[in-house]
């Protein structure tokens, strides 16, 4: 499948912190593609690299068939971008701003542009000095999306939304996908990402700690299963793949391997199973699972 | 009330370790400049040298503009010489301090998270105060501290360093006040810096529409100079009658402009100005949806007021030529000091030099706070947005230099004509008039574009200091300059620093190609070599 964007071993060193460690990400054509990582793991220096505004120490990155740092000129005529604090000329009107906004990136739709502003519900004669963060965003969300581009690069986009205006962004989105473009979705949403996104790659300290479809990504984690047994469970803990177990009288909940779930299944009928529940990790856990283990091993190492 | 300036002393210190080195910074420069100064002039002055300088101060109506001759003492001949540049440099540093630690905290929102905290509305204010005062008392007694040493009057000592100080808090005050009226920390800083650029016009104008006592040695400045903060640092006349009591003037009028600051505060949202928003067009304009048409829009507005202020002034200096003249005529025997302040032996062409002069370092300022918005785009600003566009580097830059460049001759230009028109209709033969002294303006653009040229690389090497650096280029090639270079007496090589030293003294003297053509190619060397640095550096955006 052709990619937008392909990223290998890419390092980037601010003074002696580094920001990205050979972080490596592949976004095909035409996905929406989930980026996500806590504050600092390194989101939004991936996207100032990709835009160019920020030098890459090493690394291999190709992006729309060029080269982020030599050919950004001709790049940004293809793309879009919202950044994370959007930041406005105080003296200048909204519309103003959509209009140079869309000119400078290469043109911009009337129609489309008008649509979006209703969309929104913004009011393009206000001075953007007196928008808020929200109007602050969707004034750069309509300058992105009423521009004819391929590839839209969007950092936190939705944090200063309210839940209706979260509504029209997503179907903002689903809309520039079924034309065919390309969307990186860097987010701490969850119900965003998994309402939109294709696929995902999870950043923790500059490094890809995760990458695939939310199935994939499901897979390869644990399940939570709660169940109440007419007997106490025994040797639960000795299963292969439990983890977490807690036991309430009769009341038991642990996590699982999602490929060891037949076989602990199988352990459990032996106790009388009275009922039970299982959960499939959302996306969350999926991302609290790779935060998590820092966490724990901070409170308790003799565990580790 | 006092609920409102809860948190006042927790935000007192966060404001000093904040400010751990900056302000240091400014205190011991203007200290070690002091004991530069002075050791300068040193005290072998003969008690003939002295009464011949407090003359040169006395009697040139001109000369008084720069100080206040007031005796013929040597602690007098120091406050004479020294007094404005001293107090521009205190009061600047407290202008750029209260704007820092008040407006500009809410330009970055830092203001915002402040006040969501359990702190009074009016705590941040009145901290900003407080460090400011506390570092103005500090120079006042360093100044003291340094005049003593070098063997002068123990108590004027310490009232030639409480009228830099009651002259700094005055201009904190102000800046309090410009805080709350301007929309912006630049809109805050322009505003204090003009009344401070007035203040000094106009002690000036009162001292030199003042009288000299028979021997030449003492001015007692007209009504005006009592107008003017400067003007009261002055009159406290340090050195000779010691007039403590002016110091009750200060603070009363600090006390009047930090109650007017506290008052405007609650009469506004935080992060906004007092004047109403306006809501604007729907959509922009043909004429902005370019890089260079947005700087323009940017910048249009600061452009226009300094055309009319710069105009005004023109205006004025022009129309008093006439009087100069006449003046100037009843003396004799001061040509050779006019030769070595103007160049030239021809009175009046001298006088134009000086103002033209001071008129280039003014008009150099608007270039360098220009340029400066390059970097407040760049880091706090939506310059990445915009280089995320099909705009490059070199064009959003190039867009910015262009426009400053241009505004800043076109500023050269007006002071030129309208100088040169009104000296014609006073004086008779517009033409010949209006045509010599927009020359006289013209010849001072290269030496504001070094000084530009200079911004633009520290901004393309160094951007987190780029304000810092742009200011010690310019307050370099001030002090260094022809004007207060040569009133410092401050050695040759020194004064060859300052690009302005090598403009051409016209009218009095005749343009040479080569001093321009040397410093357009400083200018030009200066400019590319920051324009490839800025190319070749990330984008440095102040949040994470």
């Amino acid at each position: 499948m052709p990619t937008a964007i392909s990223i290998f071993g890419l390092v980037k060193n601010f003074g002696s912190t580094r920001a990205l460690d050979a972080f490596d990400m592949t976004v095909w054509d035409n996905e929406v593609h989930g980026f996500l990582g806590p504050n600092g793991a390194g989101k939004s220096t991936t996207i100032r690299v990709l835009l160019g505004l920020l030098r890459r120490d090493a690394g291999e990155i190709d992006l729309l068939g060029g080269d982020p740092w030599r050919d950004a000129v001709a790049l940004h005529r293809r793309l879009a971008y919202v950044p994370d604090d959007v930041k406005l000329w105080p003296t200048l009107t909204g519309g103003e701003v959509i209009d140079l906004m869309g000119k400078l990136r290469g043109g911009l739709d009337p129609a489309r542009r008008a649509e979006m502003l209703d969309r929104f519900k913004l009011d393009p004669t206000k001075k953007c000095g007196t928008y808020s963060k929200g109007n602050r965003q969707k004034v750069a969300i309509v300058a992105a999306f009423a521009s004819d581009v391929e590839l839209f690069l969007l950092d936190e986009p939705t944090s200063g939304l309210d839940p209706l205006m979260v509504m029209a962004f997503r179907e903002t989105v689903t809309e520039a996908r079924r034309e065919g473009r390309t969307v990186v979705l860097s987010s701490h949403i969850f119900a965003d990402v998994e309402a939109l996104c294709d696929r995902i790659t999870i950043i923790r300290q500059g490094k890809t700690v995760q990458a695939g479809t939310l199935d994939e990504l499901r897979h390869l984690t644990r399940t939570l299963i709660e169940v109440e047994t007419e007997r106490t469970v025994d040797d639960l803990e000795k299963l292969p793949g439990v983890h977490a177990v807690e036991r309430e009288g009769l009341q038991t909940s642990f996590q699982v391997d999602s490929d060891e779930i037949d076989r602990v299944l199988r352990h459990l009928v032996q106790f009388g199973v009275k009922s039970l529940h299982s959960a499939p990790p959302s996306l969350e856990e999926l991302f609290m699972r790779h935060y998590g283990d820092e966490v724990s091993e901070q409170k308790k190492p003799e565990e580790a | 009330m006092s609920q409102a300036f809860t948190g006042t002393l927790a935000l007192t210190w966060v404001a000093i370790s904040r400010d751990r080195i900056q302000l240091p910074v400014w205190i011991l420069a203007v200290a070690a400049f002091m004991v530069a100064v002075v050791s300068i002039w040193n005290g072998d002055l003969s008690q003939e040298e002295l009464v011949s300088v407090a003359q040169f101060y006395g009697v040139q109506p001109a000369v008084r503009m720069f100080g206040l001759a007031s005796g013929a003492t040597l602690g007098a001949y120091i406050m004479s010489r020294g007094f404005v540049v001293f107090a521009v440099l205190v009061a600047v540093m407290s202008i750029l301090f209260v704007v820092r630690h008040t407006r500009q905290d809410e330009d970055t929102g830092r203001a915002e998270l402040i006040g969501s905290a359990s702190v009074g509305r009016h705590a941040n204010l009145a901290s900003a105060f407080i460090v400011v005062v506390g570092a103005n008392v500090l120079l006042a007694v360093l100044i003291g501290l340094i005049l003593t040493f070098k063997g002068l009057p123990v108590a004027s000592s310490f009232a030639a360093g409480a009228a830099f100080a009651g002259i700094g808090i005055f201009f904190a005050g102000l800046a309090g006040l410009a805080a709350q009226l301007a929309g912006t920390s630049r809109g805050a800083t322009g505003l204090a810096l003009a009344g401070l650029g007035l203040a000094f016009v106009v002690a000036g104008i009162g001292n030199i529409l003042g009288r000299v006592d028979e021997a030449g040695v003492r001015v007692v400045s007209a009504w005006p100079a009592w107008l003017s903060p400067v003007g009261w640092g002055q009159q406290m006349r340090a050195f000779e009658e010691d007039h403590w009591s002016l110091l009750g003037l200060f603070a009363f009028s600090f006390l009047v402009l930090a109650a007017g600051a506290v008052f405007l505060e609650t009469r506004r949202d935080t992060g906004k100005g007092l004047l109403p928003e306006r809501r604007g067009p729907s959509a922009a304009s043909p004429g902005l949806l370019s890089p260079v048409g947005l700087v323009w829009r940017l910048q249009r507005g600061v452009f226009l007021s300094w055309a009319v202020g710069v105009g005004l002034f023109g205006i004025v200096v022009g129309a008093v030529s006439a009087d100069l003249e006449a003046m100037l005529d009843e003396l004799e025997g001061f040509d050779e000091i006019f030769e070595r302040i103007g160049g030239t032996d021809v009175i009046v062409d001298a006088a134009f030099v000086t103002f033209m002069g001071i008129l280039a370092l003014v008009i150099t300022i608007y270039a360098v706070q220009g340029l400066l918005r390059m970097r407040a785009e760049e880091s706090d600003g939506p310059a990445e947005s915009v280089m995320a566009t099909a705009v490059s580097r070199r064009q959003w830059v190039t867009s910015y230099i262009l426009n400053i460049a241009l505004g800043t001759a076109a500023l050269f230009l007006i002071v030129g004509l309208t100088v040169g028109v009104t000296a014609g209709i006073v004086m008779g033969d517009v033409a010949a008039w209006a045509a010599d002294l927009v020359v006289a303006g013209l010849v001072h653009i290269p030496a504001a574009w070094v000084v530009a040229g200079a911004v633009v690389l520290a901004f393309g090497l160094f951007p987190r200091r780029t304000a810092l650096l742009a200011w010690m280029v310019f307050v370099i090639a001030a002090v260094t300059g022809p004007f207060i270079g040569a009133m410092l007496d401050l050695p040759e090589w020194i004064q060859n620093i300052s690009p302005f030293i090598h403009v051409p003294a016209v009218p009095g003297e005749s343009v040479t190609a080569a001093p321009i053509v040397g410093l357009l190619g400083m200018a030009v060397l200066l400019t590319g070599a920051g324009l490839l640095a800025f190319r070749r550096r990330d984008i440095d955006v102040t949040s994470v």
